[in-house]
């Protein structure tokens, strides 16, 4: 007995070993394989720029903790092009990091930084940018007034780029040194125009010049050339590192400074680990939606426990960004009622949502929608003579004048975007409890994509623009016409036809942006129309997600510091806000009391 | 020989062409329009989206007729251009495929084949002990029972986020520079083992009860009873019974490991691991063809591959299948 029992475990032995071997030799396989991932190098005919740093990364296992900041929250696809214009999929810090705008928008003290620019001036109906000087491109040449106008007129002439619109009114734009002039068919889109202004690339001409018009989105350029503060060093799967541009423009011109060489992006992953990473000092800087970090942040007596730091030290802890509201379906009823949509109005509590969904990190929307960075255009009275506060008893009697026939209304909200599914949930008991029966539903994020853009939904939670320095956009976005068969561009989904309004809209577009008491006037007229009519129901302000683990690196950006920045990755933000400024006052973290 | 192969290759090459058909079908016929969508993250007005949507359109080629998208695909297919995704726009299906692939193989087929080899042995040792019997079975009905996704959240929970014993997400340490080293190898076994271990686990249990109660069944048959009559030793009957008791859970495993080129989309979702479970889930989520066929191109093959091969094997380690093939009847 015993002898068989050894001869088994003999013979099972040899083929756990074999199978171990086989484990091994997959696992080994694996590293081969991963091994295989891209490196950057100039591409041929171009000399790389002396570099103070010798590249490193060919001898390292990986990039030194302490020399690196870890960024997460931004991108969610494995990083495939460093394409500016691929506007919906370009890598974490395409813009920002390797290209950069005319101008940065600081929304927090509402004003222009002059960036690739070093001025622009209004002179009649011609914007004249004076190009910075001594700025390289990563390969060594230098920024010349020729790469603005060709950046400015590869986006006037081709219909493919994203910024076309934003230059629809650009006759040309002609550099002669280092001044590029800016003509205009008529009166210049104003409010377009300074868009492009902080949003759009400067792209070098040498390289652009030779890609097909209709590649100008499916260009991967991997190899970017850019003006921009970091430098691609290889990407993965789920990362990519940039390593710092030691010939930046912004060192010798503005003073800024990276405390960190190495900046590596994490693609995220689900929702369950994002936390977690965060706070065992994996991400450094998060832009992601964490629920309860506010008892992270405000933890042990409020003294930080887990060394989390988020903008505002207290509730909202974010910069409100933009603005959910309940987005009604104008065209079918009872939602093409406006006693119907009065009866939401009055009828949602946005408090219930702030506190029992976000515990506090976001903001009750004010009866405009506006957000708060732009205060200088609400206008107090028409607020007070036409606003909305939660109301039951008015909400009730709304509803008796909307023709409401009690039929079940649904609220779409993409499925998986939990704090929203639950916000919907909220609203839908708040509903109910006046006499409207309305069901949350969750489609998958394309269906009901799908769903607002063809028209084919009752309710909708959904979000509007990013911040901006005046209420353009977020008029434009309500008010926006023709509405076409399918709302193709996230503008006017609920599909509420008010010539009026958008005429206003358009006129605003063309009064130049210093003449704020002309804006003033037709905002508040605007606004006036918008509480009278409500094609949306602003319900609270969406956060600027943010929080640093202090562990390697400190002064993260916190209102009422020196480091009062935006501090978001996003797309529209890096690259087009003060992000940079955030990056560049970061310091390392002090070691760690014994 | 030569006729059992030809008609097996026959009906592998049918199934080929049908589960391809299908395999392109099912994505287009999800309802919405993949470029429309992609689009919508641009804000464009009219003009622009209306150019931009012809651009796309054509390098997606989904401005083709049906019959003509179908042929492309056939043709990408054999020539290896399996298209560009719109989920990870412009990036080649192939690209994502490829750095996805690794990871899959390396997590899935160590935890099928161990679970296989283990489950098996414990299953046959418990069905001749009663005090194995006892003990290791209910563990393998618990295993077995546990609802996986609750263990793919529960083990990371314990071991990563409360004991720190394990990282709980990802391939490997953020920052290393994937690279043939220490460092780098030490560290994909590090982030390998807790998904492994719960795939491991949850077979685990299903072999062991499979392969009992298959032991059982054949000591107790007919052709074991006329091995004791002739006298063989109890080792030689367990011996035999093993080995008939193998069949099914070798067609089994056959069809585990099939599969496995599919991912597991719920181990790769739970711990953040970069393998093809979780491309399908985003491919699915973001209504990305090209994508979803790649990926469910290798499933077919896989599943196609390991039929194939289990047919072979069993010719080798069933004799009757041999005695068929040569025309003699059983």
């Amino acid at each position: 007995m015993r002898r068989t029992t050894n001869t088994t475990w003999t013979r099972t032995r040899a083929v756990r070993w074999a199978t171990v071997a086989v484990a091994a030799a997959l696992t080994l396989a694996t590293a081969a394989a991963c091994t295989s991932s891209s490196s950057t190098t100039p591409p041929k005919g171009v000399t790389a720029s002396p570099s103070s740093t010798a590249s490193p990364s060919g001898t390292l296992a990986g990039y030194p903790r302490s020399q690196t900041l870890y960024t997460s929250g931004t991108a969610y696809t494995p990083p495939s092009n460093w394409n500016p214009f691929n506007v919906g999929n370009y890598a974490t810090g395409a813009q920002g990091l390797v290209y950069e705008p005319l101008f940065l928008f600081d929304p927090i003290k509402n004003t222009y930084i002059p960036w690739l620019a070093s001025s622009g001036t209004w002179s009649g109906n011609t914007y004249i940018i004076k190009v910075r000087d001594n700025v390289k491109w990563s390969n060594g040449t230098p920024l010349t007034g020729a790469d603005v106008a060709f950046s400015i007129n590869l986006s006037r002439t081709n219909a493919n780029s994203p910024y076309n619109a934003n230059v629809a009114t650009v006759k040309s734009a002609t550099a002669s040194g280092n001044t590029v002039t800016v003509t205009f068919n008529g009166t210049p889109g104003y409010s377009e125009f300074q868009a492009y202004l902080y949003l759009a690339p400067v792209v070098n001409q040498a390289v652009w010049s030779k890609v097909a018009p209709d590649q100008l989105i499916k260009f991967s350029n991997t190899h970017p050339i850019g003006t921009g503060p970091m430098l691609l060093d290889r990407y993965t799967s789920t990362e990519e590192a940039y390593k710092i541009n030691p010939n930046w423009w912004g060192t010798s011109q503005l003073g800024l400074t990276f405390k960190f060489k190495y900046l590596v992006d994490v693609v995220n992953g689900s929702n369950n680990v994002e936390l977690s990473a965060l706070t065992a000092g994996q991400i450094d800087w998060s832009n992601n939606f964490l629920p309860g970090i506010n008892t992270l942040v405000s933890g042990l007596n409020g003294a930080g426990g887990y060394g989390i730091s988020t903008f505002y030290k207290n509730s909202p802890y974010m910069i409100s960004a933009n603005t959910v509201w309940v987005e009604p379906n104008t065209t079918r009823a009872p939602m093409n009622n406006v006693n119907f949509r009065k009866a939401l109005a009055y009828g949602i509590n946005p408090a219930h949502i702030v506190n029992s969904v976000y515990n506090g990190i976001v903001k009750a929307a004010t009866p405009t929608g506006l957000l708060p960075t732009l205060n200088a255009y609400i206008d107090q009275g028409v607020v007070g003579q036409y606003g909305f506060s939660y109301n039951p008893t008015l909400a009730k009697q709304y509803l008796a004048k909307s023709g409401y026939n009690g039929r079940t209304i649904t609220l779409e909200v993409p499925d998986g975007w939990t704090d929203w599914m639950a916000g919907a949930q909220v609203i839908a008991s708040d509903l109910q409890a006046i006499g409207i029966h309305v069901q949350p539903a969750y489609p998958q994020y394309t269906a009901r994509q799908n769903d607002l853009i063809n028209g084919n939904y009752d309710l909708a939670l959904d979000n509007n623009a990013a911040l901006a320095s005046t209420p353009w956009s977020y008029f434009q976005r309500v008010y926006q016409l023709p509405i076409a068969k399918q709302q193709t561009a996230q503008l006017n989904w609920e599909r509420f036809n008010s010539p009026k309004d958008w005429s206003l809209v358009q006129q605003a577009g063309t009064v130049p942006l210093t003449d704020t008491a002309k804006l003033k006037t037709i905002y508040s007229q605007l606004e006036s129309d918008f509480l009278q009519q409500l094609p949306q129901i602003p319900v609270w302000y969406n956060g600027a997600w943010f929080q640093g683990n202090k562990e390697y690196w400190t002064n993260y950006p916190a209102s009422g510091t020196s480091n009062e920045a935006t501090p978001v990755m996003w797309p529209n933000y890096l690259g087009a806000m003060t992000s940079i400024y955030a990056l560049a006052n970061l310091k390392v973290a002090p070691p760690a009391a014994p | 020989m030569r006729r059992y192969f030809t008609r097996k290759v026959l009906t592998y090459m049918l199934a080929f062409f049908v589960g391809v058909t299908i395999d392109w079908a099912i994505p287009h016929m999800m309802p919405g329009d993949p470029v429309q969508l992609y689009l919508s993250n641009f804000n464009l007005k009219p003009a622009g989206y209306a150019a931009l949507y012809k651009t796309m359109s054509q390098a997606f080629g989904t401005n083709l007729p049906l019959w003509e998208q179908y042929l492309h695909y056939w043709k990408g297919l054999l020539t290896g251009n399996w298209g560009i995704s719109f989920w990870d726009f412009p990036a080649q299906v192939s690209t994502l495929i490829f750095q996805a692939l690794p990871y899959t193989l390396a997590l899935l087929v160590p935890a099928i084949v161990l679970s296989y080899i283990v489950g098996n042995r414990l299953g046959a040792a418990a069905a001749r002990r009663k005090m194995l019997d006892n003990t290791v079975l209910p563990m393998g009905y618990v295993f077995q029972a546990i609802p996986y996704p609750w263990l793919a959240l529960a083990l990371p929970f314990l071991l990563g986020a409360v004991w720190h014993v394990f990282p709980i997400s990802g391939g490997y340490d953020p920052g290393l520079i994937p690279a043939f080293s220490w460092t780098f190898i030490s560290s994909l076994l590090y982030h390998w083992f807790l998904p492994f271990l719960t795939v491991f686990l949850v077979s685990l249990g299903g072999w062991a009860i499979g392969m009992r109660n298959l032991v059982i069944y054949e000591l107790e048959n007919d052709s074991s009873r006329y091995l004791r009559a002739l006298g063989a030793s109890e080792r030689v009957v367990r011996r035999y019974a093993y080995r008939s008791a193998s069949l099914p859970q070798l067609s089994g495993l056959a069809l585990a490991l099939g599969i496995v080129v599919g991912g597991n989309i719920v181990t790769e979702y739970a711990f953040s691991y970069p393998g093809l479970g979780h491309l399908i889930f985003e491919a699915i989520s973001n209504q990305d063809y090209f994508l979803l066929q790649g990926i469910f191109i290798f499933i077919i093959i896989g599943v196609l591959v390991a039929n194939f091969v289990i047919d072979i094997v069993y010719v080798t380690v069933d004799p009757r299948t041999r005695l068929s093939m040569q025309g003699a009847s059983a």
